[in-house]
């Protein structure tokens, strides 16, 4: 096979379809390519590598998104279970199968319509087809609500894929995560889908009004209606929550980052600074209450009065410190600017959480605004290295070169 | 007095197939040759035509920017060939070497009196000039610029690379001499690095500054040395010369003669036996590698270590510069799911399921595979890991791809040469060419600033 398939690709040399041809070809083989100038021996990473790193984080969260997808739509049904066991009431059969029918789903869309694209627009520009999108895809379904109408999902990771991505010139050129991107355009153009208490849990939306009808409200969206919830934090650290479909799990999004920050992959300099950004945030709202600041009439602000480090098990606060901040592409390039950039992220996240009880999920706006600014911090930390060479410069030692002097000699004679 | 200078950031290659302490000198080449792309930026005026006899040592063409520079032939001989390439570019000079070798005897300035000038002009007449190269920039040294200081690095870290303690032994006396000629040339200092626990020749010479250095490659490159003592700024000069090639300064300020011997070493995993060998610049590369014999029909060889070198072919010369020799496997080989198995026999900074982080010390067998597609830049905060200076490597590799000469002036241009880019390169995800882009970059600021 792996002839034919060399044949295959001198074939296709110089064709309009070789782009396409190679990305199949490359992900079967590393290509037998060797080095032309510079160093005569490579590292063992390529970009493949370390996207695949990523997904591999991901996939615990995508399957503990399918057995919670079956357990929030049978517990909105039959009430939760009274003495939970994992293993008979979450990792069943029948919780799987709603899982695999809803999640599976979007993740083909997710893919097919996103990888689609990115083979168009390499055939037609003529370069290869990147890997960027290996992780975007994974991530698109993770992040939207189990119930997202395909035709939805669809529409917005092509407007995410084209406006997001291939306009800037592709993988690494791009200034927005797409990924957010895709999830910012499902957000604002159909809002009321995306938000309230019926898409969260598999089957509520069919079932509104009827009798059988189930909701399943997020414990951001009880808060910030000043409402209560019923879920231990116990759940919400493991996840048995209501959610998007991988955001829930605290517990698996604290592995994956883990694994990305030993192998090296994401950056452990955003992921703490933006936990403690949310928990900075996070203080300072609750010293607000603490301290009897608040008037009677703005008491509506229950996330105010949220314990701070809570906010991380809740929402997708803890799933976009590890997956979407850590983009390299659309964060910060400069390791100090990392640290900045990290930051605000989490103090943004929780602000716009709190203020805003509309739609209580600040975090994907924080980091959309964030991958805006995160030029401006590396221009800043830039800034920094190149003034310390131009004070540098001041103590110069600048001989005249021996031409120059006998140029001045004969000035000086003339 | 010395100074400690310890380098944390950086990366060992460790590769398989050092070269064995031990010397023998090689068979006498037939044929010699002058590569003239290892003199970068120079353009050759001949001063000898083909067929004409040429003693060791007698200038065989000079720079055109700069009569005075001369550049000699390494042995005696007939120039039996001057090979051209497009629009007539010499590319090559090949000199038939004669049975017995005829020397020019230049007149040696007396050291204790000569001033710099007179130094300056006897190494640029007698051929040792283009040994000493300069930043920035990184080509041979302008004779107009005084230079700010001096920098040798006698620490090897380079993959497989010659030790330099080891060619260095007995050499005391040679390398004195050209210390103490380079020495007139700068009102700066001479700055020595060697390695921390080495016995290197140098640890008892006058006239310099030695530092003692320790930790991963880079540390070795002078660059990064450079960069730690004494950085270059915009308007400044300094000079860097190989330890190697001081000994041929040494010789020739001594006797007068050219003598273009040096010790090489023949290294890399297709070697049988690697080892050391005596030969002269521009011998033919067979007259040592068969008699160390090879594993492996397709190899790659190198000019050079595996980093820096440049390719050539078993009918290849040993290059001006080089006192390396590299053979390693080509690596023009498909890898079933190349991309997503767990590696074992390569070399990464990373632990996605890359483990050469499990054992630092264990020697890899490397081929010439990039592993990987060539892609735009994404991956960020891994160049900063393996890389010492005071540079952000990334900012001033886009600044040279776009061309920005502002932000290549302030983002330390000035300072680097390729070569302290040969590890970033090597472990750049996005397998972008950083060497040339900076060859490139530097390439371009000395065209419109230079």
């Amino acid at each position: 096979m792996k002839d034919k398939l060399h044949q295959l690709k001198l074939k296709y040399q110089g064709k309009k379809m070789a782009p396409a041809f190679n990305a199949l070809h490359t992900f079967l083989y590393t290509p037998n390519e060797t080095t032309h100038s510079g160093a005569h021996v490579r590292g063992a990473d390529d970009l493949k590598r370390t996207m695949n790193t990523v997904i591999m984080a991901l996939i615990p969260c995508l399957l503990f998104g399918m057995f919670n997808a079956g357990y929030q739509h049978y517990s909105a049904i039959n009430g939760f279970p009274e003495n939970f066991s994992l293993v008979n009431d979450f990792l069943t059969w029948d919780n799987f199968l709603i899982g695999i029918t809803t999640v599976l789903p979007l993740v083909i869309v997710s893919y097919g319509i996103g990888l689609g694209i990115e083979f168009l627009f390499a055939v037609i520009k003529g370069h290869e087809v990147e890997e960027g999108y290996l992780v975007t895809g994974m991530l698109v379904p993770l992040i939207v609500p189990v119930d997202t109408p395909l035709w939805m999902l669809a529409i917005a990771v092509a407007f995410g894929v084209v406006i997001g991505k291939e306009v800037f010139g592709g993988t690494g050129m791009n200034i927005l995560n797409p990924a957010l991107t895709i999830r910012a355009f499902l957000f604002f153009a159909y809002p009321t889908w995306m938000s309230g208490d019926k898409v969260w849990v598999h089957g509520a939306v069919e079932r509104a009004g009827t009798a059988d009808a189930i909701s399943g409200e997020t414990i951001l969206g009880s808060l910030a209606q000043g409402s209560d919830y019923s879920y231990s934090l116990s759940d919400m650290f493991y996840g048995f929550i209501p959610g998007s479909v991988g955001e829930t799990s605290t517990f698996l999004i604290l592995l994956g980052g883990l694994f990305l920050i030993f192998s090296k992959i994401a950056s452990w300099r955003i992921m703490v600074s933006a936990v403690i950004g949310s928990m900075a945030m996070g203080l300072i709202f609750n010293g607000i209450v603490d301290a009897g600041w608040l008037p009677e009439y703005s008491k509506f602000h229950t996330l105010m009065s949220f314990p701070y480090w809570q906010h991380l098990l809740v929402g997708g606060l803890a799933f976009g410190i590890v997956f979407m901040a850590t983009d390299p592409v659309t964060g910060s390039q400069t390791n100090k600017g990392k640290w900045i950039y990290g930051f605000l992220i989490g103090f943004l996240s929780v602000m716009i959480r709190v203020f805003n009880p509309g739609y209580p999920e600040g975090v994907f706006l924080a980091i959309l605004l964030m991958n805006v600014f995160a030029p401006t911090i590396d221009h800043y930390v830039v800034r920094g290295n190149i003034k310390k060479r131009l004070k540098r410069l001041k103590t110069a030692t600048i001989y005249p070169k021996a031409s120059d002097e006998v140029d001045s000699l004969k000035t000086e004679t003339a | 007095m010395s100074k400690d200078i310890r380098i944390r950031k950086g990366l060992n290659i460790n590769l398989v197939g050092a070269a064995e302490q031990t010397t023998s000198k090689a068979v006498t080449s037939n044929v010699y040759a002058l590569n003239l792309d290892d003199f970068h930026g120079i353009t050759p005026k001949m001063l000898v035509k083909q067929g004409e006899e040429v003693k060791a040592g007698e200038p065989l063409f000079y720079n055109k920017n700069y009569e005075e520079m001369h550049f000699v032939s390494p042995v005696s001989g007939e120039l039996v060939e001057i090979v051209r390439g497009a629009r007539r570019r010499i590319l090559s000079l090949k000199i038939l070497a004669d049975k017995t070798q005829d020397y020019v005897i230049n007149k040696v300035p007396d050291l204790d009196t000569a001033d710099g000038a007179a130094i300056k002009n006897y190494l640029l007449q007698c051929g040792g000039w283009p040994f000493i190269k300069q930043r920035p920039y990184d080509v041979i040294a302008n004779p107009e610029a005084t230079p700010k200081a001096i920098f040798v690095s006698a620490y090897t870290t380079a993959p497989l690379a010659a030790d330099a303690d080891y060619v260095l032994k007995g050499k005391e006396q040679e390398l004195q001499v050209a210390i103490t000629a380079l020495s007139k040339m700068t009102p700066g200092k001479i700055h020595v690095s060697i390695g921390k626990n080495s016995r290197s020749a140098f640890a008892d010479l006058k006239g310099i500054e030695l530092h003692k250095i320790s930790g991963p490659h880079p540390a070795g490159l002078v660059g990064t040395q450079i960069n730690m003592i004494d950085p270059v700024n915009k308007g400044e000069t300094v000079w860097t010369i190989s330890p190697q090639d001081m000994v041929i300064l040494g010789e020739l300020l001594m006797t007068g003669k050219f003598n273009a011997e040096r010790t090489v070493a023949l290294a890399g995993s297709v070697i049988k036996a690697p080892k050391y060998y005596t030969t002269k610049i521009g011998a033919e590369i067979a007259t040592f590698l068969y008699a160390s014999g090879v594993n492996e029909e397709r190899f790659r060889l190198i000019n050079g270590d595996v980093l820096t070198g440049t390719k050539t072919h078993t009918e290849g010369h040993l290059g001006f510069y080089n006192n390396t020799v590299t053979a390693i496997p080509e690596g023009n080989d498909y890898e079933f799911f190349g991309w997503n198995k767990p590696v074992f026999n390569k070399i990464s900074n990373t632990r996605a399921l890359t483990f050469s982080w499990l054992q630092p010390n264990k020697k890899y067998d490397l081929d010439t595979n990039t592993n990987g597609e060539h892609r735009a830049f994404v991956v960020t905060g891994q160049y900063e890991e393996v890389f010492p200076m005071d540079i952000y490597p990334l900012q001033l590799l886009k600044a040279c791809m776009v061309k920005d000469l502002d932000e290549m002036e302030q983002l330390g241009l000035y300072e680097v040469a390729p070569e302290d880019f040969s590890l970033t390169e090597f472990i750049c995800i996005s397998k972008q060419p950083h060497q040339q882009i900076i060859r490139e970059g530097l390439d371009l600021l000395q065209k419109e600033l230079g």
